[in-house]
């Protein structure tokens, strides 16, 4: 059939399907290598681990509508200073343990996970954790023994006992630490820290 | 009473239910023989999903409930696992069923594909085992390869995703040889670069990764470009072929259609990645491109729904299988209202912002994997017992045909109900939590204890529970439909 229209003919739209698929996976492609070198840890977007030895803020920023994550001067973790490599393995096991605790199936980080239990991605900045001279010790003890120090706000809902060693709710609270440097666009908006109160 | 005992009373139990169901497996070619195993064992993990969605929905009313026994986080892992993979039988399944119809030949390794089968599904047995047994382990390696990953949506550990792998690509094999042997389409050829990224992709979600960015990057090319490009165009395919045998439309427009899909999909889906980049770290020309590419994922959707009730239109609906009918129509508006409509509503950043990690992605996810994903399936269902039947007649005037229409009836209630109780609870969230009290823990819980929160709850459950009606009522419904019936269907050729 030669008097088949374009727009009807298989052929033509095999064409399409083929190149339009190329095409956007090549850009995807380009984009993702772009994305990763400027989201490695020690960049701008994303701090390096060290990170943990430092003072991080998030703060509104009113010419550009939204907050961004704000390094300052020395606070330590745990009265230490962390040598990069240090500060790197100590994020590692936290970031493992959230992994093998399946936190993400109750909480959500950087937004992506259930719905059950509060976002994590700011968690170390949260006012919930009263004062900055208390909130790695009330850390230590609701993530080993959640039960006795449950943060229910009234809801009744409780983390339960996942049997987190001391070493490990380190590392989760140098993992949350870190996280909550990292530049999430300004997400979640309008986020008060635990220093806004101060 | 002894184990032998246990053993004699079940193998009677089993034949007594092989009697009543009466089905007659010479009906089927030996490549539907594997489709109707993996069949079996989708509506088997679909029952295992709705039970786990019930504990969990309970858990956020009654938090107290199986406390520190089933917590929220292992029924919330074992209701999507068993979401995704019964959804991957159920399409394994189907291409199994056309393969040898689509290539007009023999499956050229039945038996490698029964020994995958088997593995896939003993493999499952242990993961899911392993979720409700151990549960979570330390923060070590060995975790993550033995218990769970840890990642919403593939926490298989890594045993089983080197295992799900291997699967992946004796199926592959089968497909590929088996159209090499006899015919290749547009179709297969379609079916096949589907099944490369289908598979590709998957790896990318195999490494552990310390810098949370980049895990979350690669984490989202496998769900994102899973759920809402390989799987989509893998439905496409699957649809196509349905409506080639269930009203007759020629091979020329559902090709043709095919790739125009392919091209609208892809096109816009695989840079609609994007809108899971906004937020993550990922550089903010994301929130351009994510915003501008998922806002053009409804229009492939449309295309279907066009595509489908066009078709069914022009053949005045005529045709001897009307559940599968039924459901194919539902899958066309389920995945433009569930996956489009759903997803385009909190899409654009700027709305983002305050939805996103809230009820309203639970809205978005309930109504889109049902519409768009189990409802297809469930066509197909009705499609594989129509013939394991003998070709019955399964139109106007089947017997006890109130069991499908009331099945079709609650399960699309059910999660619609669930669906709108999800979307009042995430608007509230996004308001109260998110605009008002700016995301903290206090902000979070106060939009939880809130009454239009906790009621939205209650009506999720109950929906649930009707949903789970609606399940069962489908089941009896395909064990029985068409029992006894000795009309045949007429053969649908292409017109």
């Amino acid at each position: 059939m030669n008097d088949e229209p374009l727009w009807a003919s298989e052929s033509f739209w095999k064409k399409v399907a083929i190149w339009v698929t190329a095409g956007s996976f090549l850009i995807l492609v380009v984009l993702t290598m772009d994305s990763l070198s400027q989201t490695s840890a020690g960049g701008k977007r994303v701090q390096a681990y060290s990170v943990i030895n430092k003072k991080i803020d998030y703060q509104y920023q009113e010419k550009l509508h939204k907050s961004i994550p704000v390094v300052g001067g020395d606070e330590l973790l745990f009265g230490q200073q962390f040598s990069e490599e240090e500060a790197r393995q100590l994020v590692d096991l936290g970031k493992k343990t959230s992994q093998a605790k399946n936190c993400m199936n109750c909480h959500t980080l950087l937004g992506n996970g259930a719905y059950y239990a509060p976002d994590l991605t700011k968690a170390w900045l949260d006012k919930g954790w009263i004062g900055t001279d208390v909130r790695e010790d009330l850390m230590m003890k609701f993530l080993m023994d959640p039960e006795n120090n449950a943060r229910t706000y009234g809801s009744n809902r409780k983390m339960p006992n996942l049997g987190i060693t001391e070493q490990e709710a380190k590392g989760l609270i140098a993992f949350l630490k870190w996280m909550s440097s990292i530049d999430t666009n300004g997400f979640p908006y309008n986020f008060k820290t635990i220093y806004a109160e101060e | 009473m002894s184990a032998i005992g246990l053993v004699e009373k079940t193998t009677a139990y089993f034949k007594d239910f092989k009697t009543w169901v009466a089905l007659d497996s010479t009906n089927l070619s030996d490549g539907q023989q594997l489709a109707v195993k993996y069949f079996t064992v989708a509506v088997i993990l679909f029952v295992a999903q709705i039970l786990f969605g019930l504990l969990a929905a309970t858990q956020f009313i009654w938090p107290g409930f199986l406390f520190e026994i089933l917590d929220f986080n292992v029924n919330r892992m074992v209701h999507i696992n068993a979401m995704i993979v019964w959804m991957l039988y159920g399409f394994i399944g189907c291409v199994y069923w056309l393969l040898e119809d689509e290539s007009q030949t023999e499956i050229v390794g039945l038996k490698l594909g029964n020994i995958a089968f088997w593995v896939l599904t003993a493999a499952v047995t242990v993961v899911v085992l392993v979720y409700l047994l151990v549960q979570i382990g330390p923060g070590k390696d060995s975790s993550l390869w033995f218990i769970n990953e840890g990642r919403e949506y593939i926490e298989a550990p890594r045993w089983a995703d080197i295992g799900i792998v291997v699967v992946m690509l004796i199926f592959f094999y089968n497909v590929v040889a088996t159209f090499t042997k006899g015919k290749w389409s547009g179709i297969a050829g379609v079916l096949t670069l589907d099944l490369v990224a289908l598979a590709g992709l998957y790896v990318a979600g195999m490494f552990y990764m310390t810098n949370i960015t980049h895990e979350q990057y690669w984490w989202w090319w496998v769900i994102h470009l899973w759920v809402e490009a390989t799987w989509e165009v893998l439905v496409g395919v699957i649809m196509a072929w349905s409506l080639m045998k269930l009203l007759g439309v020629r091979r020329k427009i559902v090709q043709t259609w095919l790739y125009i899909e392919v091209a609208l999909m892809f096109g816009s889906g695989i840079l609609g990645l994007g809108h899971h980049y906004f937020w993550i770290g990922t550089p903010e020309y994301w929130l351009t491109i994510g915003g501008f590419f998922s806002a053009l994922e409804p229009i492939p959707l449309v295309a279907m729904v066009v595509h489908a009730v066009y078709d069914s239109g022009s053949h005045a609906f005529k045709n001897g299988n009307h559940p599968a009918l039924a459901w194919v129509i539902a899958h066309a508006f389920g995945n433009f209202f569930g996956a489009g409509v759903w997803g385009f509503m909190h899409t654009l950043p700027q709305i983002n912002m305050y939805t996103h990690g809230t009820q309203w992605s639970a809205s978005h996810g309930h109504l889109a994997f049902f519409g768009a994903y189990a409802t297809i399936n469930i066509a197909f269902f009705y499609l594989a017992i129509q013939h394991w039947r003998g070709g019955v007649w399964m139109g106007e005037g089947t017997a006890n045909a109130w069991r499908w229409k009331w099945a079709i009836g609650l399960l699309n209630v059910g999660v619609l109900g669930m669906t709108i109780a999800m979307l009042i609870a995430g608007y509230e969230q996004s308001f109260i939590e998110r605009a008002v009290e700016g995301s903290t823990w206090g902000g979070y819980f106060t939009a939880q204890n809130h009454p239009s929160f906790q009621s939205a709850m209650v009506w999720r459950l109950l929906f649930g529970v009707v949903t789970a009606a609606g399940l069962g009522l489908l089941i009896w419904d395909l064990l029985t439909i068409g029992k006894g019936e000795t009309r045949k269907a007429k053969v649908i050729t292409q017109q």
